[in-house]
């Protein structure tokens, strides 16, 4: 009959398109794959002591390692949370503690669009801001492009943590004759302590591999920096110019960097995805 | 009862307390309100700075910036189409790619997959997104370039040859290499909006499509991706903008060369990558101020696609897709 | 600057001193004229918005007694309890009108700080909301550490007698350092009272305390009740009619805003005034 033959048809069509649904989430999945296989392959065995304890060797020499660029992600980060952290918590804090309801869509709104902002024109910014009238890159100028880059990752995050503190515990600090002001850090914020971290973890991991802002801010150092004033070097900085670089033994070392790098973000990622899954468990989709 | 028996008047002794101050409420709410007017100083300094930067080359060039093709700092001639043709193209490519793997996969997530799979499928992709830009180039340089020039861009010049796109001298970086690598970086965005957006259709409009005897497929299409159309536009459109703001990645791969041919196998120049290239050796003040030109460009391009993206997402019929971004 | 009042001295014969200028509108039987008064409630209306939830309330609670506030869903009585520590106006768009003193002082004065005010009236809610970062011990004692209170003795000291105030003390003494949340739902709840009574209030407002427990924890917040109101003036908000005449001592029934019969409990659920109080408290509707 043509209709049980259309049935078929239609029956057929179904099975194949889970299918290919099927193949696109295969084909979605397998890059991560891909990348982390060679990352492994080609940067493991150079992942040692010495790489974490050497400076870059003189160009053209075999060895040396990342130490200054390890450290220097690391004081880069300290540096932009300076300006990241009170901005962006105290910000979130306001957005859900005090804010209007016109205020606060505006607020939102502005945090999404710097959150489109590529991250080269964080670079620009710093640079006119802090590289000109200094004269010269620094590390001081690296800290401001990444500082600028998680205000408004952390707004949302802390904002999103604070209003799920349930109302009841307002109301009694409150009622208990305590200042709002109090009640907001010592009660709401302290409930709220750990998802604040959180947020703020997830924008570091950010913003430890960001590259291009650091181009023309922080701009590298094949030396330790003493100076916060001077250029410093970074993780990322390092395998970029590592690996754009004619040399194998670059390239291993990029390889190596890149590992790290990795392994580091993935971890922070994976530990706190897994703390804050724990809150929801199983939903159907 | 025992307990209550050792009580005095309580209020005979009153505990002195501080009293309340309202300074520092005030003071807080302030404090707080000036942080979070941050966000609004923050889109001052861009704005501003970019636009302080270009005024030279926007004098010197006005709107002939953008449909010139001539980038020559020696000759002070700068021309910036190329850049635009190669973001444009790169970006195009990604979302052919990306589009129908992305809301392949999120359909998969929301409708198809077994429950089991789901977590562990979502949490792969998450982890993809973090991945940062350089470790792509890395790999795109070392290991994707070599095996694209090797086996699949010989295999495309033999199939699809006859096409302008796929004519033309093969040397590994490219836009088509620039336009996959771009692709594995929105996917995941592209994915996680695109299952929200899903994820939000009730689940009576499924309900009714299977009533009527429907298949899994049909129920999907018509109940599902109609009803979610706009949605998932908007998934795509800030695919888009995450793609025209790509720097390290496609710098690593598609070959710095400003140029405009309609070989996908050829170099390449993207706004953003010019700027990553040129802008700390830019010499001259007009050098220096055509690349905030560049920027600006990208600027408000990449904040248009965003807004854009973000009115087709509020906007979905639906309730809970207005929290879709994060 | 602000007015630092200090807290009332219940026993001290205080008689209202203000003349009503006008009638109440709906008349409320007043308790006898010796008795001292902790709230005068005069001409009170509240709105949320453009939405009145209270028309004209006037209303003497009597002090060191139990004063049930009764009615079905909806009909204010919560609200009206939030007028009494200002928290009402914490709602967004909220707003009233009238005259409410606490003991003689208006607490709507243009100079009172409503934290003060809240520090004399002290409020248990329906859900108990121990803080959850904090221990049993850091729980009660939270009001005063926040208010300024640095003395280690003097705060051991108060938090004792708080939880002694709650029946609370002997079940966990040795275990002070446990989080507030370890606590059965009504061990909870009598932490919550002690957390408020920590802060030496005058009054205790109580919004449904047993609402959400058994009924042997029920019984036991019934019978602290009945301890406390010996020191404290208590205010219950309660939809268990049989609470209400088991705990109170007064009574008032709202009814879609606005007060219809206040009274000696006995009287309202033996022999009440009013025909709506009367269908009300033999269950012909609510």
């Amino acid at each position: 009959m043509n209709s049980t033959l259309y049935h078929r048809w239609r029956k057929a069509k179904s099975v194949c398109m889970s299918f290919a649904t099927f193949a696109c989430a295969v084909v979605a999945i397998a890059p991560l794959g891909f990348v982390l296989f060679y990352l492994i392959k080609e940067g493991a065995s150079s992942v040692n002591p010495a790489f974490f304890t050497h400076l870059p060797a003189p160009v053209g020499e075999t060895g040396g390692g990342m130490a200054n660029a390890i450290v220097g992600t690391l004081i880069l980060l300290g540096l932009a949370s300076l300006i990241g952290v009170p901005a962006g918590v105290f910000g979130g804090v306001y957005l859900a503690e005090y804010g209007a309801e016109k205020v606060n869509w505006w607020i939102r709104f502005g945090a999404d669009i710097l959150n489109g902002v590529p991250s080269i024109v964080w670079g620009i910014v710093a640079w006119a801001l802090v590289v000109v009238p200094m004269r010269g890159f620094s590390a001081y100028a690296g800290g401001v492009a990444l500082g600028f880059m998680m205000i408004p990752l952390v707004i949302r995050t802390t904002e999103e943590v604070l209003l799920l503190v349930p109302n009841g515990y307002r109301e009694a600090a409150l009622a208990l004759g305590i200042p709002r002001w109090r009640m907001i850090v010592q009660i709401v914020m302290k409930t709220a302590f750990k998802g604040i971290v959180t947020g703020v973890l997830l924008a570091a991991a950010r913003i430890a591999g960001e590259t291009a802002p650091l181009l023309f801010t922080a701009f590298g150092n094949r030396f330790w920096t003493r100076d916060l004033k001077d250029p410093i070097a970074a993780l990322p900085l390092q395998i970029f110019n590592y690996a754009i670089s004619p040399y194998d033994d670059w390239h291993r070392q990029a390889w190596a960097g890149a590992l790290v790098l990795i392994l580091v973000i993935l971890a922070i990622n994976i530990v706190i995805r897994a703390l804050t899954r724990e809150r929801f468990a199983g939903t159907g989709r | 009862m025992a307990d209550t028996a050792n009580t005095s008047l309580p209020v005979a002794q009153p505990v002195r307390m501080a009293a309340p101050s309202k300074a520092a409420d005030v003071a807080f709410k302030w404090l707080t309100l000036l942080m979070a007017l941050s966000v609004a100083a923050l889109l001052v300094f861009v704005g501003f700075e970019l636009y302080q930067g270009s005024r030279l080359s926007l004098h010197q060039f006005g709107a002939k910036f953008l449909v010139t093709s001539t980038w020559d700092p020696v000759a002070e001639q700068f021309g910036a189409w190329p850049f635009i043709f190669g973001t444009l193209v790169s970006s195009l490519v990604a979302l052919i790619i990306a589009v129908p793997l992305g809301i392949g996969t999120a359909v998969y997530l929301t409708e198809l997959a077994p429950l089991r799979l789901r977590q562990p499928i979502i949490s792969v992709i998450e982890m993809l997104a973090a991945v940062p830009s350089v470790i792509f180039g890395l790999w795109g340089i070392l290991v994707l370039i070599p095996w694209l020039r090797a086996h699949l861009f010989p295999l495309l010049e033999k199939l699809f040859g006859f096409l302008p796109f796929f004519k033309g001298p093969i040397y590994g970086p490219s836009l088509l290499a620039a336009g996959i690598i771009i692709a594995i970086m929105i996917l995941p965005i592209i994915t996680s909006v695109s299952r929200e957006i899903l994820r939000s259709v009730p689940d009576l409009q499924r309900e009714a499509a299977y009533g009527l005897g429907a298949t899994n497929w049909e129920v999907t299409r018509i109940a599902v991706l109609s009803y979610a159309k706009r949605g998932l536009f908007g998934a795509v459109v800030l695919g888009l903008g995450r793609a025209l703001g790509e720097t390290m990645a496609v710098t690593m791969v598609i070959g710095n060369t400003p140029q405009v041919l309609a070989s996908l196998f050829a170099p390449g120049y993207t706004l953003a990558s010019v700027i990553a290239n040129e802008f700390s050796e830019a010499t001259g003040d007009l050098y220096l101020s055509a690349l905030f030109e560049v920027g600006l460009v990208l600027l408000v391009v990449t904040i248009l696609t965003n807004i854009v993206a973000q009115i087709l997402i509020a906007t979905t019929a639906g309730p809970r897709t207005a929290r879709a971004v994060q | 600057m602000n007015l630092t009042l200090e807290p009332h001295q219940p026993g001290a014969a205080t008689v209202p001193s203000h003349q009503t200028a006008a009638a109440p509108a709906t008349p409320a039987a007043q308790p006898t004229p010796a008795t001292e008064i902790a709230f005068e409630v005069e001409n009170l209306h509240s709105w949320f918005g453009e939405r009145q939830a209270l028309y004209d309330i006037n209303l003497h609670v009597p002090a060191t007694a139990v004063t049930a506030i009764i009615g079905p869903s909806g009909c204010g009585k919560s609200t009206f309890l939030r007028c009494l520590n200002r928290m009402h106006e914490l709602v967004r768009g909220a707003r009233l009108d009238g005259l409410i003193r606490l003991f003689g002082d208006d607490i709507y004065g243009p100079r009172m700080d409503p934290t003060l005010v809240r520090r004399r009236v002290g409020m248990v809610f329906q859900k108990s909301n121990p803080f959850p970062t904090m221990t049993i011990g850091e729980n009660v004692t939270v009001g005063l550490k926040l208010n300024g209170v640095r003395n280690r003795s003097l705060l051991n000291e108060r938090m004792e007698k708080a939880l002694r105030m709650a029946a609370l003390w002997e079940e966990v003494k040795d275990s002070l350092n446990q989080p507030g949340m370890s606590l059965s739902g009504g061990q909870q709840q009598r932490l919550c009272i002690a957390r408020a009574l920590a802060v030496q209030p005058e009054v205790l407002l109580m919004d449904e305390p047993a609402s959400a427990l058994d009924p042997i924890a029920t019984m036991k917040i019934e019978e602290l009740i009945q301890e406390l109101k010996k020191d404290y003036t208590i205010v219950i908000v309660t939809h268990n009619m049989q609470q209400a005449a088991r705990c109170s001592d007064h009574t008032a029934f709202f009814y879609m805003g606005k007060l219809i019969e206040f009274d000696k409990t006995e009287k309202i659920f033996t022999n009440p005034g009013n025909k709506q109080t009367e269908d009300y408290v033999t269950g012909r509707f609510g």
